[in-house]
């Protein structure tokens, strides 16, 4: 505040006190005619972002074999430790997760695994109505978190692009993979 | 119907709504300060969220009424029942209608100063029984707020006394039929309701209970239906304020014919509690050295201005 003396100091607190505080009123009053910002949101579903992180699944590939090659890095993402999985190798080299545990009661929903994944198995979805009755009941197993399609990327297949020798097929044989490179050889 | 058999329905029913008005009133308080601040406020219980008052008084009586060890029991106990009973003590002298009001005082005005000054012992009870800081620093902003916005309430009125002759509340109503007392007496105006606005410490002038510096002031310690006393003193403490300047200022019943008096009696009370919501949900709360300085160095000089140019007006 301003500092004078007298009879003007007197006359700019009251001035201070009564017409800001007037101006005040009538803002607030005019309020009554805005819209509420409020979302009712079990009648009325609240508008979700594209990249919005919610329940996590895991996905499969277009052939629709499961996505997950338990290769654990999701897990040693993951800042509260809520995923916990084993792997297992199946007869034609395969990788794939024995089981695969989410605890949702510890998920911050932070996005971690699904950044970390090398192979776009894990992702987060929509979903955020996650409310159970008893706390048991938020550790998903692998067979609640498997969903049928491919989720966010349609058309990967780690299997047909990384070079890996699986079901009987050698390496470099996969539809995005290019023959392997004879390094002994001195043709060009 | 007998006089006592009136009477007596007269009182209940007083009561009865008076309760049941200022219980509405923390539903309507919280629909409007939601309004305002751009969302719904309580819309899910009943029509409008109206049962919302119920859904309260259900959780509140369901509580565990405690009463902490190191307090003063008697005294923690009959406070809140203290508050409750001032301010509807005071209710019994506000004429509402010709034929509706609890009794009709020669003292009026007199009874219902007497009354709200009594209100600030609830507070320092409750504060003093609680043997809680919080409460403590609350009960000494009370008191000191209550008694020195007593002084220019009281004052404030006196004006309105000397133009009608009388303390009589029904024949100041009547007094008003050529003229509301808002007109020659608008400052006394705006220094009642701002004390009112004090007396019932709401804010701006909720220092007693300002939850952000003293969790809840001199009801800090306390819960349940003792709790609830307190609120729902304070609310009918804001229906008394303004219906003592609908009473003093605005005229009382006095209305158009094609209205009910009674009607035009509620009509204005819920204007002037309508703008005490407002004013609660835009202004700031002061720091207290400002309230009081507030208080005694613009508002008393301010009365006593207000009441020496009436009293030389009349004598003129």
């Amino acid at each position: 505040m301003k500092q004078k003396t007298g009879l003007g100091q007197y006359i700019y607190i009251v001035w201070d006190y009564f017409y800001s505080n007037i101006v005040t009123l009538v803002k607030v009053a005019s309020h009554t005619f805005t819209k509420a910002d409020t979302v009712e949101y079990p009648e009325q579903m609240p508008y979700l972002a594209p990249r919005f992180r919610g329940r996590i699944v895991l996905t499969r590939d277009p052939t629709g074999e499961e996505r997950c090659v338990a290769c654990n890095l999701c897990a040693s993402a993951c800042p509260t430790d809520c995923i916990s999985l084993q792997k297992t190798e199946d007869e034609s080299g395969r990788w794939s997760a024995e089981y695969f545990r989410i605890n949702f009661s510890r998920c911050v929903f932070c996005g971690m695994c699904e950044e970390a994944c090398p192979t776009y198995a894990i992702q987060l979805t929509q979903d955020f109505e996650l409310a159970e009755y008893e706390r048991q009941n938020m550790v998903y197993e692998k067979q609640h978190l498997l969903i049928d399609g491919p989720g966010k990327h349609p058309d990967y297949n780690f299997y047909e692009l990384s070079g890996k020798a699986v079901s009987g097929r050698a390496k470099g044989a996969g539809t995005q993979e290019a023959e392997p490179v004879n390094l002994k050889s001195l043709l060009p | 119907m007998s006089p006592v058999m009136y009477n007596l329905l007269n009182v209940v029913l007083i009561l009865v709504c008076v309760v049941f008005g200022a219980a509405l009133l923390t539903w309507l308080e919280r629909r409007l300060l939601g309004i305002w601040q751009d969302r719904y406020g309580p819309n899910r219980v009943g029509p409008f969220g109206t049962l919302q008052i119920v859904a309260d008084m259900i959780k509140l009586l369901m509580k565990q009424d405690w009463v902490p060890p190191f307090a003063d029991r008697l005294i923690f106990i009959v406070a809140p029942a203290f508050a409750m009973f001032v301010v509807v003590a005071a209710f019994a002298v506000i004429p509402m209608a010709p034929g509706v009001g609890v009794v009709d005082l020669n003292i009026g005005l007199l009874f219902f100063l007497a009354m709200t000054s009594l209100g600030v012992y609830a507070v320092m009870f409750g504060a003093y029984a609680s043997d809680n800081k919080y409460a403590m620093l609350g009960g000494l902003r009370a008191a000191a707020q209550m008694v020195s916005y007593e002084v220019f309430m009281g004052l404030s009125l006196m004006g309105v006394v000397m133009l009608a002759g009388t303390f009589n509340l029904r024949e100041l109503v009547l007094a008003q039929a050529d003229g509301w007392f808002i007109g020659p007496q608008i400052v006394g105006f705006f220094i009642f309701f701002m004390a009112g606005i004090a007396e019932s410490h709401r804010t701006p002038f909720d220092l007693p209970e300002a939850e952000h510096e003293l969790t809840a002031g001199f009801h800090t310690e306390y819960s349940g239906m003792k709790f609830a006393m307190f609120f729902i003193g304070e609310y009918v403490s804001v229906l008394m304020s303004a219906a003592m300047i609908t009473v003093l200022f605005f005229g009382g019943w006095l209305g158009p014919a094609w209205f009910p008096p009674l009607g035009w009696f509620l009509l204005k009370t819920m204007a002037l509690v309508l703008l005490m919501i407002l004013i609660r949900g835009s202004l700031p709360r002061p720091r207290y050295d400002q309230l009081m300085s507030f208080g005694w160095k613009f508002m008393l000089p301010l009365a006593l201005v207000n009441l020496l140019i009436t009293g030389a007006l009349i004598l003129i």
